[in-house]
C-alpha cells in the first residue's frame, strides 16, 4: 500500500516553478530519499507533503486519505528540520514532549513514552539540559526524539545530517536507518548527498529543476540511469559521458577513428561508462594520461579520449606519468547510451563490445 | 613602554568619556546630595547646614506624597498598557500583510515626534466644546465634559497620551526580537498541532523575555522621567492630580526657587529609580532565558 502518494503535484511562485508535475508513491514502512542538487525542489516537495506549503496543483495522499487541503497537524506526520528547530528555552525533555503536551496526552503515558525514546536515542542523562548545552549530534538526537515520540506512521526529514561532521554523519546515517526499520516508520528523507541516498534508501526519487528525473531503487539508479543527468549525479567519480561520431564501420568516440563502440550511426549520441568499469588494455580505445591521483585502495586516472576528458578508476597504484599513451577497454554491458539532445537513455541492443 | 606610561595612556584614552560623565552625571548627583543637606541660599543669607531638615519637611509635605502617589498610578497605567500594545503591534506588523512598511512607519511615528508637539496635538483632542473628543461624544449625544479640567479624568488623559507616545518605540524592540526567532520553530509547532496562542504562550513569549526586561526597565524610567506633556497640557493641575514627581521637583526648583528642597526631592527620585532598576535586573534576570 502506498503510505504517501503525490499525484501531479506542482508549486509555483509567480513564474518560478519550484515543483512541476511531480508524481511518486512511497510504500508503507520504506525509506525514500528525495535526491537532487540544490534548488531542484526536493525541500519544497517535502514541505508540500508536510503541508507547510500549499500545492498550486495536484493531490497529496497520506495513508490513503487525501490531505491536500489539511493542515500539517492533521496529516499524522512528524518532521525533523535541517536546523533541528529545537525550542531554545525548553529542556530536552520538554522539547521532546512538546507535541504530546499540545495534544494533551496524559502525564503517565507521556513519561512512559519519554523514557522509551530517551533510552532508544541514548538521551537519558541529557533530559534536563537546554539545547545550547548539547553538541550538534546530541541536538540531532533530540530532534529525532521529538519526531518519533509522536508515533506517527510517517516521518519527514529535511537534510537532517547536513550540519554534522563526516564521522558523525556516517554514524547517524546507520542509526537513522536502523531506527526506521526497527520502528517500521515510513520515512521521506531529503538530501543532496548521493552517498546518503545510496546507503540508506529503499527508493530514490531523483529531482531536477522541479521534475522527477528518475524514481528507482538505488541499485537500479546506479545500474540503469534513465538520463545523462542521473548517470552523472550517482557515483563518485561520476560516469564518463563522451560524444559519439559516425565512423566508417560504426559509431566511434568523437576524435578517434577506432575502435567501433557500437554498430550504426553515432552522431547525436552520448556514450556513458563508469570509471570503475574501465580496464587499462593496450588493445582498447587510445587515451592520453593527464594526471594520476593515488587514493590508497585505487587510483583515479584522468585521461583524454579523442577530445573529451575521461576518468578511470583503477585498483592499486599505477606508475603512469602525464602524457603516457594507454588503451582503455570496458565490457559491453557497462556501456550506456543517451541521446545528446535531451539526455534520455536509448537502449542500443546492437551495441558491440570492443574488448574483453 | 614603561608600566607608568601604559597607565597614562589608558587614562588619557578614558579621559573624554570620563570628563563628560563626571561633568554631567556624577558631579551633579554628588552636588545635589550635598546641597540637600543645606538651606536654600537667599539674598543676604547664605546656605547653612540643616542636616535632614529638608527630608523631614518632605515627609510632612502633602503635595510630595500626592505627586508620588500620582506617579505610581501613572506608572501602573502606562507601563503594562504600552508594553502590551507594543507587543500586539509588533506581532501584527511582523506578519505578511499588504502595506506592512507603511503600518510599521505609522506605529513608529509618535516616537519621532517631539513630546511638546504630541502634547499640543492631544491638547486639541481634549479641548472642551470643540476638541475632537468632544465632537465625537457630541455626535453620540453624550453630555459635554472637560477631560483635562476634571479631577476624575485628567490623570487618565495624560496616561493615554504617554501610552500612545511610548508604544511605538517599544514595538521596534519587539519587532527586532520577533524577527530573530527562527520560522522553523513555528513550523515545528504547527506540525505538532499547537495553536497560535499556545505557540505564543509557550515559545514566543519566553523567547521575548530579554526584550521584555529591557523594555520594562526603560518604561519604568520613562514613567518617572516624562514630564513635557504635563507642562504643556495640565501644569500638574487641576488640584495637583497630574503632578508627577519630576514635575513637582521642577516646580519647587525653578518656580518657587527652593533649590535645597528640590535637591532633596531629586535624591528621593534617584533612589527610587536606582532601586527599581536594580530590583528588575536582580529578580527578573533569573527568569529570563538568553540565547
Amino acid at each position: 500500500m502506498a503510505a504517501i502518494a503525490l499525484e501531479r503535484v506542482a508549486k509555483h511562485w509567480g513564474a518560478t516553478r519550484a515543483v512541476d508535475d511531480v508524481s511518486f508513491d512511497v510504500r508503507a514502512g520504506t525509506f525514500t530519499v528525495l535526491l537532487g542538487p540544490s534548488g531542484c525542489g526536493k525541500s519544497t516537495t517535502l514541505r508540500l507533503i508536510a503541508g507547510l506549503e500549499a500545492v498550486s496543483a495536484g493531490r497529496v495522499r497520506i495513508g490513503g486519505v487525501d490531505v491536500t487541503e489539511a493542515p500539517p497537524s492533521k496529516r499524522s506526520i512528524a518532521m525533523v528540520f535541517q536546523s533541528y528547530a529545537l525550542f531554545p528555552h525548553l529542556s530536552v525533555a520538554e522539547n521532546i514532549l512538546f507535541g504530546l503536551k499540545v495534544r494533551k496526552v496524559p502525564a503517565p503515558e507521556r513519561e512512559r513514552r519519554l523514557k522509551r525514546v530517551a533510552e532508544l536515542l541514548g538521551l537519558d542523562k541529557l533530559l534536563a539540559r537546554k539545547p545550547a548545552q548539547l553538541s550538534g549530534g546530541q541536538q540531532q538526537r533530540v530532534a529525532l526524539g521529538r519526531a518519533i515520540i509522536a508515533e506517527h506512521p510517517v516521518c519527514l526529514m529535511d537534510e537532517p545530517l547536513s550540519n554534522l561532521d563526516a564521522q558523525l554523519r556516517h554514524d547517524m546515517r546507520r542509526e537513522i536507518r536502523a531506527l526506521q526499520q526497527q520502528l517500521g516508520i515510513t520515512m521521506v528523507y531529503v538530501t543532496h548527498d548521493q552517498t546518503e541516498a545510496m546507503s540508506m534508501a529503499d527508493q530514490v526519487v531523483l529531482l531536477r529543476e522541479g521534475r522527477v528525473e528518475q524514481d528507482a531503487a538505488p541499485a537500479a539508479l546506479y545500474a540503469r540511469p534513465a538520463t545523462a543527468f542521473a548517470a552523472r549525479f550517482i557515483g563518485t567519480p561520476p560516469m564518463n559521458l563522451v560524444r559519439l561520431a559516425d565512423g566508417a564501420r560504426g559509431a566511434v568516440i568523437r576524435g578517434t577513428d577506432s575502435p567501433v563502440v557500437a554498430p550504426g550511426a553515432g552522431e547525436g549520441l552520448l556514450l556513458g561508462v563508469r570509471p570503475e568499469a574501465v580496464l587499462i588494455d593496450p588493445a582498447g580505445v587510445p587515451a592520453a594520461v593527464a594526471a594520476v591521483e593515488y587514493l590508497g585502495a585505487d587510483s583515479i586516472v584522468a585521461c583524454t579520449v579523442g577530445e573529451a576528458p575521461f576518468i578511470v578508476r583503477a585498483p592499486g597504484k599505477l606508475e603512469l606519468g602525464a602524457g603516457a599513451r594507454i588503451g582503455l577497454a570496458w565490457p559491453r554491458e557497462a556501456q550506456h547510451f543517451f541521446r545528446a539532445a535531451d539526455g534520455r537513455r536509448v537502449d542500443s541492443t546492437a551495441a558491440a563490445a570492443i574488448a574483453a | 613602554m614603561s608600566r607608568f606610561s601604559v597607565h597614562i595612556h589608558g587614562w588619557l584614552l578614558l579621559l573624554p568619556a570620563a570628563v563628560l560623565l563626571v561633568a554631567f552625571t556624577h558631579f551633579p548627583a554628588a552636588a545635589t546630595l550635598y546641597h540637600s543637606f543645606f538651606s536654600t541660599p537667599k539674598p543676604g543669607r547664605s546656605a547653612v547646614y540643616v542636616g535632614l531638615d529638608n527630608y523631614r519637611a518632605m515627609f510632612d509635605d502633602p503635595v510630595f506624597w500626592q505627586s508620588l502617589a500620582n506617579n505610581v498610578w501613572f506608572a501602573l497605567g502606562t507601563i503594562p498598557a504600552s508594553i502590551g500594545l507594543a507587543l500586539l503591534m509588533a506581532v501584527l506588523v511582523n506578519r505578511k500583510l499588504a502595506g506592512r512598511g507603511f503600518l510599521r512607519l505609522a506605529y513608529f511615528t509618535p516616537t519621532i515626534l517631539p513630546m511638546i508637539a504630541v502634547a499640543n496635538i492631544w491638547l486639541f483632542f481634549y479641548t472642551p466644546q470643540y476638541g475632537l473628543l468632544e465632537q465625537l461624544t457630541g455626535l453620540l449625544g453624550l453630555p459635554s465634559h472637560n477631560w483635562l479640567g476634571s479631577r476624575d479624568t485628567a490623570l487618565a488623559c495624560v496616561i493615554v497620551v504617554t501610552i500612545w507616545k511610548e508604544a511605538g518605540f517599544f514595538m521596534i524592540f519587539y519587532l527586532a526580537a520577533l524577527q530573530g526567532i527562527a520560522p522553523s520553530l513555528a513550523e515545528a509547532a504547527a506540525i505538532e498541532g499547537a495553536s497560535r496562542w499556545y505557540f505564543f504562550r509557550r515559545v514566543t513569549w519566553p523567547l521575548l523575555a530579554p526584550t521584555t526586561l529591557f523594555v520594562l526597565v526603560n518604561a519604568v524610567i520613562n514613567s518617572f522621567r516624562l514630564v513635557d506633556h504635563i507642562i504643556v497640557m495640565t501644569r500638574g493641575g487641576p488640584d495637583n492630580v497630574t503632578s508627577l514627581l519630576l514635575f513637582y521637583i521642577y516646580e519647587v526648583g525653578f518656580k518657587f526657587w527652593d533649590l535645597a528642597y528640590a535637591a532633596a526631592l531629586t535624591m528621593v527620585l534617584l533612589a527610587i529609580l536606582a532601586a527599581l532598576a536594580i530590583g528588575q535586573f536582580v529578580f527578573l534576570e533569573r527568569r529570563v532565558h538568553y540565547q
